[in-house]
């Protein structure tokens, strides 16, 4: 008999990665799937202060040209109070930026989970280049301790016409590396997160495949070049147009 | 420029304006301490409480925290004050107001025939001259019904979201929790969903889901995909099953156009969905979302303190008869909520400011894995909440939302509340359940498992 026909919740359970068909003890939980959930907590707890390995995400991109930069968060405590810092980059680090005007710019920033961005960001990159032929690219700049918005002093530094951020986003108990992808045209300090296209959940426990998320960001990136535009006013609509706008 | 000073303890405290005499008397939290609003001592808290207790209640309707001349949203608030409804009070200090709102004179009809006399301010004032048993107290006694496919609000009734989220916003995935929730009798307030992504084809082909999920059932309840209002309105005008519009609102007009929304779209965006006359017992299309620390987060607080700009997105709320609102208190973050003592003080705070409001209020008990916070202090707030009469509370397959990667409550949760505080769901959700034998007679989840069983034969 296989497991479905024993437990007709097996088949749903097969569909999702959430915590469902848990059973009960009265309202509350059974003592096993209460000691899991606060395993998972605890490992969340951790990896939310983890460090990035600079190094083998150098190694990971290849070829291609690196940038290190950070904010001006002095450490991971800081990080989490003080998210101005974290938008930031640290004094004289803008200086260091060369001046190399190109279509898109590629920056990733640790987040609130450096495992994320060592695990997908690479990858996303590779796929993605290559479905960004005939445009021109930035170096990829890796700024740690950072957060979204510190993209735009950097894109506007190196004068980039569209950022691509990939970040760790939060660790939550299920999934503790899962990557957030940020397009935003025209970067500049200021800019308004509804001036922003956001991807999330790329990761491989459920979320979206490196290669979905680099069609999505492809997309996104030649709309955005041929609209002037990043935001509300762009819709992603790469499930009705698989094609990419011209 | 007026001064507000007082002495205490043989000290002078004085305070240069009436925002800093708000911002210091707040309870302290990290939001203020980052945005350089926060009192400097515990003692220069108190006196600044002191002196907000004997303000003029009448004060906040001639001076503005945020310029009337520039923010829409002070516009709105005192544009559409309704001073006959404010008479029974419009003689106190804040002090006396809470005395006031304490005392057995303030019933539950004369609160409601009060809100719309009430700002934003005038709340968020007396909010923080209020321990947490007074917000308890007070919030209790007001009620707000709202209604659309289920009636939420009246007495011995608690109601809930059902929270279905997936990362990679799948059908099968989604309706599998979906059934697990309803099998716990959680989702007569809606069942809502967040997608992963801002893409107007999955939201349509969601809201296709729920919409065939309901009907197969004929659960009395609604659904809503929590995708931007320009979405909604182009969803509604591409025809797919609407219930409700969703939109995060915050309580100034900057921060409200960091989130791409002004008061005409939303207006816009309620005409839409009552055009599509789809609810059964009610009309109440819209639900709101909000939390303390979205306006800084945008930077857009003009020196005001949180918890204030959080009040004064209810105004906003207000103005759309909306179905439901929550505040989505732990979700976004340590630098604005440190802590569990700073997450339970400030959904307590919120619940009671949009209920005194007259706002279908309801909370997101929740919290982030960088927050120095854990389920037992959920447990705690999510008791205080179901004390203070919430409209409903937010529940997820296990606490654990899977797509926004935070805790939330579990459909267990939802349960030990109705169970302990005897809570029943909505009546026409709650005639529903015991249809399907999912609760019996007293609201209890019935042991034996079959109406679960009845739930997945039909499973999609």
């Amino acid at each position: 008999m296989s497991d479905i026909a024993k437990d007709p919740w097996a088949r749903l359970r097969a569909a999702t990665p959430a915590r469902i068909a848990l059973g009960r003890s009265g309202a509350g939980l059974p003592t096993q799937a209460n000691l899991a959930f606060q395993f998972a907590h605890a490992r969340a707890r951790d990896a939310v202060h983890s460090a990035l390995d600079v190094d083998r995400l150098v190694a990971d991109l290849g070829d291609l040209p690196v940038i290190r930069t950070r904010s001006a968060v002095p450490d991971r405590a800081s990080y989490l109070r003080r998210p101005d810092l974290g938008r930031t980059l640290a004094e004289g680090e803008a200086a260091h930026l060369p001046c190399s005007p190109c279509d898109v710019l590629f920056v990733i920033a640790d987040g609130l989970s450096a495992a994320a961005v060592q695990a997908h960001a690479a990858p996303v990159i590779h796929a993605t280049l290559l479905r960004l032929k005939g445009l021109t690219c930035g170096p990829i700049v890796i700024a740690e301790q950072a957060r979204v918005a510190i993209g735009d002093q950097i894109g506007t530094a190196i004068g980039a016409r569209l950022t691509v951020l990939l970040v760790g986003e939060r660790p939550g108990l299920t999934v503790a590396d899962s990557l957030g992808a940020y397009l935003t045209f025209g970067p500049k300090p200021g800019t308004r997160d509804s001036a922003r296209n956001c991807l999330s959940n790329i990761h491989g426990q459920g979320g979206m495949s490196h290669d979905r998320a680099a069609d999505k960001i492809a997309w996104l990136a030649r709309a955005a070049l041929k609209l002037g535009l990043t935001g509300t006013g762009l819709k992603e609509d790469a499930d009705v147009s698989p094609l990419l706008p011209d | 420029m007026p001064h507000y000073r007082t002495t205490l303890g043989g000290e002078q405290h004085r305070f240069d304006t009436l925002a800093e005499v708000m911002a210091k008397a707040t309870p302290a939290r990290s939001g203020d301490a980052l945005a350089g609003v926060i009192a400097e001592t515990d003692v220069d808290r108190v006196a600044a409480q002191m002196v907000l207790a004997d303000l003029p209640l009448d004060l906040f309707l001639t001076e503005a925290l945020v310029p009337y001349e520039t923010d829409d949203v002070t516009r709105l608030i005192l544009d559409s004050h309704d001073a006959a409804a404010f008479a029974p009070v419009a003689h106190m200090t804040v002090g006396q107001f809470r005395d006031w709102l304490l005392s057995d004179a303030a019933t539950p009809s004369v609160l409601r025939a009060l809100a719309p006399g009430l700002t934003p301010e005038m709340i968020a004032a007396v909010s923080k001259l209020m321990r947490n048993r007074d917000l308890i107290s007070v919030a209790r006694k007001v009620e707000v019904v709202t209604a659309f496919r289920s009636t939420l609000g009246l007495p011995g009734r608690m109601g809930s979201r059902l929270q279905p989220n997936h990362p990679a916003d799948d059908l099968r995935g989604i309706a599998a929790s979906v059934l697990d929730g309803l099998s716990f009798a959680v989702g007569d307030a809606v069942i809502g969903i967040n997608p992963a992504t801002d893409n107007i084809p999955t939201a349509m082909s969601l809201l296709h889901m729920l919409d065939e999920l309901i009907g197969t059932y004929a659960i009395p309840t609604q659904s809503c995909v929590l995708t931007h209002v320009t979405n909604s309105i182009e969803i509604i005008e591409r025809g797919a099953p609407l219930d409700l519009v969703f939109q995060s609102v915050a309580g100034t007009q900057a921060a409200n156009e960091g989130f791409g929304v002004t008061l005409p779209l939303l207006a816009e965006a309620r005409d839409a969905a009552l055009s599509l006359n789809r609810g059964t017992v009610g009309r109440n299309v819209m639900y709101f979302e909000t939390g303390q620390g979205s306006a800084l987060s945008a930077d857009a607080h003009h020196g005001i303190d949180q918890q204030t700009l959080e009040a004064r997105a209810y105004a906003v709320c207000r103005a759309f008869d909306p179905l439901l609102v929550n505040t989505v208190v732990g979700f976004i973050g340590p630098e604005y909520l440190f802590d569990g003592k700073e997450i339970i003080r400030a959904g307590l705070e919120d619940h009671f400011c949009g209920k005194l409001l007259g706002l279908p209020m309801g909370v997101d008990v929740c919290y982030t894995n960088h927050a120095e916070a854990d389920q037992n202090d959920m447990d705690v707030l999510m008791t205080l909440l179901a004390a203070a009469r919430a409209h409903f509370l937010i529940a997820v397959p296990g606490a654990d939302d899977i797509m926004l990667n935070y805790q939330s409550l579990s459909f267990h949760d939802i349960a030990y509340l109705r169970n302990a505080l005897g809570l029943k769901a909505a009546p026409e959700f709650e005639e529903w359940l015991v249809a399907m034998g999912l609760v019996d007679s007293s609201g209890l989840l019935v042991e034996s498992g079959a109406g679960a069983q009845r739930l997945l034969e039909r499973a999609p």
